[in-house]
């Protein structure tokens, strides 16, 4: 059996059940899910054609979640894909020390996510240290998590500080295969650390910075934990993103038809980052 | 002395990497005696004291937590090294029809975030009758089976198989194997680097999961440690110190897995591992 020409198919089958059953009836599903509607009778939906798409293009609170969503990406993609390559680009020089920083700064993306953003929680407390830095320095205590104009932010801080060690520790990687010559070379051109950096290291590793750029991008995109601990998207929808309503919407409104059609959108718009990523940056791990 | 300024900064945000378990571990050591809203804040504790340990361990079922998230994480490693594995081998070095559509597909599901079609997932998995209500072991394999395998690990595994030179199979096929000895005893003990770095990053990646446990577990007895830490929050409502004590408590685990391993995380080695 295991010569026959079934073999190659033997060996896939049991990866194939689980990827079919867990992702691909799914992925129809949500498609699926997005025509029907749940809301008058959610054990005997009826077909609902466009309407969850109408009734979420017509949605204030949607448009406010696609707009966090986006602002969560253009504060945390550019901050963490330029912030740890700095860092790698230190930790590289041969310093003393190096595996205690690497460790140290790596830590934060080992800790569960829900740790991570209790301890912030108590720094962003309203008596809590952050508000006697403020205070201390003459500004008034500021509402961190409870002022609908800081609470995105506030949570995008704990989504930053958790990746820096991550993508640091690519960054490194990518930096081993810079030849060591064109250092050498600028060194006798005289060359400093800023003009040496952005003539030799960014343009070597420029996949890699693009990498990062896609992968934070797509991270960003499907935050959860960070705003269920810490706001609950809240206040005022103000830190609540696609992934946190399409939440809300399934399992507490149980709008099953709605959330379906939020959650085609997400699709449409993290492909649209994978297909990018797969075929610009990971060409090489997938030998396409 | 150069590079005083480099080690300054690389200080810097090293601190800034552990501050806020810094602030919880002294917080958690504060007694009932000190403010904990004092104002400067003190970061060694005037009122030292380990009772709020000892309170929070005697109120929540940490061992229960442990067990349960070392039950979820070992049995999604291990779906994970065999399903990959298998799914990796004839992707890497056998021909057969359909085998291009095959991979597309399992690329595919690279750009599906789970976020996006967990709800129809919820629905299979109680179908399935896979939940804490039905018993504790049907609940195990629904926590689980949504992530047994992924692309990332099919991929890895199969990297690591074109690595192999082909002589080390025909030399197999001469001695009269069949393709699941040769999978079996030759080629699965030449790819165990890449099984350790897949078995690793799975098991940070499942020891962290918190969206999906708390929406099947209905249970408190089947809590994970980050569902049971979230939880903390609810049953403690304002004492921060045991909120505090107990975060530190469930970090201790997962602390001593990366400190004991971390030539794997920080040594830049498995570029092969970022995970997207």
């Amino acid at each position: 059996m295991y010569n026959s020409k079934y073999a190659p198919y033997l060996f896939l089958l049991p990866a194939g059940i689980v990827l079919a059953v867990f992702f691909f009836i799914p992925f129809f599903q949500t498609v699926g899910l997005s025509f029907l509607d749940y809301s008058s009778d959610i054990y005997n939906p009826s077909f609902a054609g466009f309407q969850n798409y109408i009734k979420l293009f017509h949605n204030p609170v949607f448009y406010k979640v696609l707009w966090n969503t986006f602002i969560y990406l253009f504060v945390a993609v550019p901050i963490l894909a330029i912030f740890p390559l700095f860092l790698a680009v230190l930790i590289n020089q041969k310093i003393r020390g190096a595996t205690l920083y690497k460790i140290l700064i790596y830590l934060p993306v080992i800790v569960s996510i829900v740790v991570a953003a209790i301890a912030f929680k108590w720094l962003y407390a309203e008596q809590g240290i952050l508000n006697y830095l403020v205070t201390s320095l003459g500004f008034n205590s500021i509402g961190w998590l409870t002022d609908p104009k800081y609470a995105l932010y506030s949570v995008i801080i704990v989504t930053i500080w958790k990746g820096i060690g991550y993508y640091m520790i690519i960054y490194l990687a990518a930096l081993m295969s810079v030849p060591n010559e064109l250092y050498e070379a600028c060194d006798i051109d005289g060359a400093n650390f800023l003009t040496k950096h952005l003539t030799v290291t960014v343009p070597h590793i420029m996949p890699t910075i693009a990498l990062v750029t896609t992968i934070s991008a797509i991270s960003a995109m499907k935050v959860f934990t960070e705003i269920y601990v810490m706001t609950k998207g809240g206040p005022l929808n103000s830190s609540k993103t696609i992934v946190y309503y399409i939440y809300e919407r399934a399992f507490e409104n149980l709008d099953l038809g709605f959330a379906s059609a939020m959650a085609v959108v997400l699709l449409v718009i993290v492909m649209i980052f994978s297909l990018i990523n797969i075929f610009c940056f990971e060409r090489n791990k997938y030998q396409l | 002395m150069k590079k005083l300024p480099t080690h300054l900064i690389l200080i810097f945000v090293s601190l800034l990497s552990i501050f806020p378990f810094i602030w919880l571990i002294s917080t958690s050591l504060k007694g009932n005696a000190e403010n904990i809203f004092a104002y400067p804040p003190q970061i060694i504790p005037t009122d030292f004291t380990w009772s709020n340990y000892s309170g929070v361990w005697d109120k929540v079922n940490f061992i229960g937590y442990f067990l349960n998230s070392m039950i979820v994480a070992g049995g999604t490693v291990l779906l994970n090294l065999i399903l990959s594995a298998m799914a990796g081998y004839p992707l890497a070095r056998m021909e057969f029809k359909g085998k291009k559509v095959t991979f597309f597909a399992i690329l595919a599901t690279i750009m599906i975030p789970f976020q996006a079609i967990m709800l129809p997932v919820y629905l299979i998995t109680l179908k399935l009758h896979l939940v804490d209500s039905v018993n504790n072991f049907a609940g195990f394999i629904g926590l689980i089976m949504p992530f047994a395998v992924s692309a990332f690990g099919i991929f890895l595994m199969r990297q690591a198989f074109l690595g192999i030179p082909k002589e080390m199979e025909e030399a197999g096929i001469v001695d009269g194997c069949n393709s699941f000895q040769i999978f079996w005893k030759i080629l699965l003990p030449m790819v165990k680097p890449s099984l350790a770095v897949l078995a690793i990053f799975t098991f940070i990646g499942s020891w962290g999961e918190f969206l999906w446990p708390s929406i099947v577990l209905t249970k408190e007895a089947m809590y994970t440690l980050p569902v049971g830490v979230n939880n903390l929050q609810g049953m403690f409502s304002s004492n921060w110190r045991f909120i505090a004590a107990g975060s530190i408590l469930s970090t201790i685990p997962i602390l001593i897995f990366f400190l004991s391993m971390q030539r794997y995380f920080i040594s830049g080695e498995n570029e092969g591992a970022v995970k997207g």
